[in-house]
């Protein structure tokens, strides 16, 4: 066995177990970090399958941002967890018997798929002699301008509905009024006292 | 060697432990939406495997939104949730029957 296809059978194994951990885990913490797993090992067979960039948005984005943002709310909210689960063996055999159905039709058309005449006149972006960052720069901000654009509206576009659902103003505190702070007259709230030497106030 | 089966193999079977873990966990919703993310890393794979074997860079380019979006959707579907269980207590999906606050 090759080094490539040594590597290539470490991370895959590692990604459907990291996977699978996710699922069945009983604890979420532990399912979050299982999903890292998951996500770091599918980064390391991107980079197998040179596609460096994506590779490392991978890590950055998925383990650096949105597993961080489950374990944040996995540990703010206070969840019985246990209770969660107890069910867990209920949904067991529909949740097998769909499972197998859906791997079945899966290798049904992974037994009888092929590449189509037409293949290799439809590749509309051939991979170059440049890295694979810079072609994929080049293309996304040349041909897919518009794309990206959107994709950062959506980001946009979820960024303030995130902000705007979680934020509450609450009453019961007390708050800094600002505009209250700027009109105070110092001669109306200090007075100065002429404090005579050995007597005190 | 390893060819593109191997690497749709791997799609697969992710792809159908996501499908799995959101029939098994019918009630937890962080673990439904970490399912879901799951199931959106297999599609990845199955992108950047085609454009890797085929020479075309455009599935690298759609993973791209694919993980946008991704991004986008488990912000707004944690928001959600933290609503929710201030509203209610619980983060049991089985109640969510009302669409009101």
């Amino acid at each position: 066995m090759t080094v490539a296809a040594f590597t290539f059978y470490l991370f895959a194994i590692t990604t459907v177990a990291g996977g699978l951990m996710t699922v069945i885990s009983r604890n979420p913490v532990h399912s979050v970090l299982w999903l890292i797993l998951a996500f770091l090992s599918s980064a390391g067979l991107f980079v197998l399958l040179g596609a460096e960039f994506v590779a490392m948005l991978l890590i950055i984005v998925y383990v650096g941002a949105v597993a961080v943002l489950f374990l944040f709310v996995v540990m703010m909210l206070d969840v019985d967890f246990a209770e969660l689960k107890a069910e867990m063996s209920k949904y067991m055999p529909l949740a097998l018997l769909i499972g197998v159905i859906i791997l079945m039709q899966l290798g049904m058309a992974f037994g009888a798929w092929d590449y189509a005449d037409a293949v290799a006149a439809n590749v509309a972006a051939p991979t170059g002699s440049e890295q694979n960052t810079a072609a994929l720069g080049l293309l996304i901000y040349d041909k897919y301008i518009m794309l990206f654009q959107l994709a950062g509206l959506i980001l946009l576009v979820a960024m303030i509905g995130a902000i705007v659902l979680t934020l509450r103003h609450r009453t019961d505190i007390k708050r800094q009024n600002v505009m209250q702070q700027m009109h105070r007259d110092p001669a109306k709230s200090m007075k100065n006292i002429n404090v005579k030497p050995g007597q005190g106030l | 060697m390893i060819g593109i089966e191997h690497y749709l193999t791997v799609s697969a079977a992710l792809f159908v432990i996501g499908i799995f873990g959101l029939f098994l966990n019918r009630k937890n919703v962080i673990i439904l939406l970490m399912s879901i993310e799951l199931m959106l890393l297999a599609v990845n794979i199955n992108f950047v495997a085609f454009s890797s074997f085929l020479g075309d860079l455009v599935g690298q380019v759609f993973t791209l939104f694919v993980l946008t979006v991704a991004a986008a959707e488990a912000a707004i579907g944690l928001a959600i949730l933290v609503c929710f269980f201030r509203n209610r207590g619980t983060i049991d999906v089985e109640d969510v029957n009302v669409m009101k606050g």
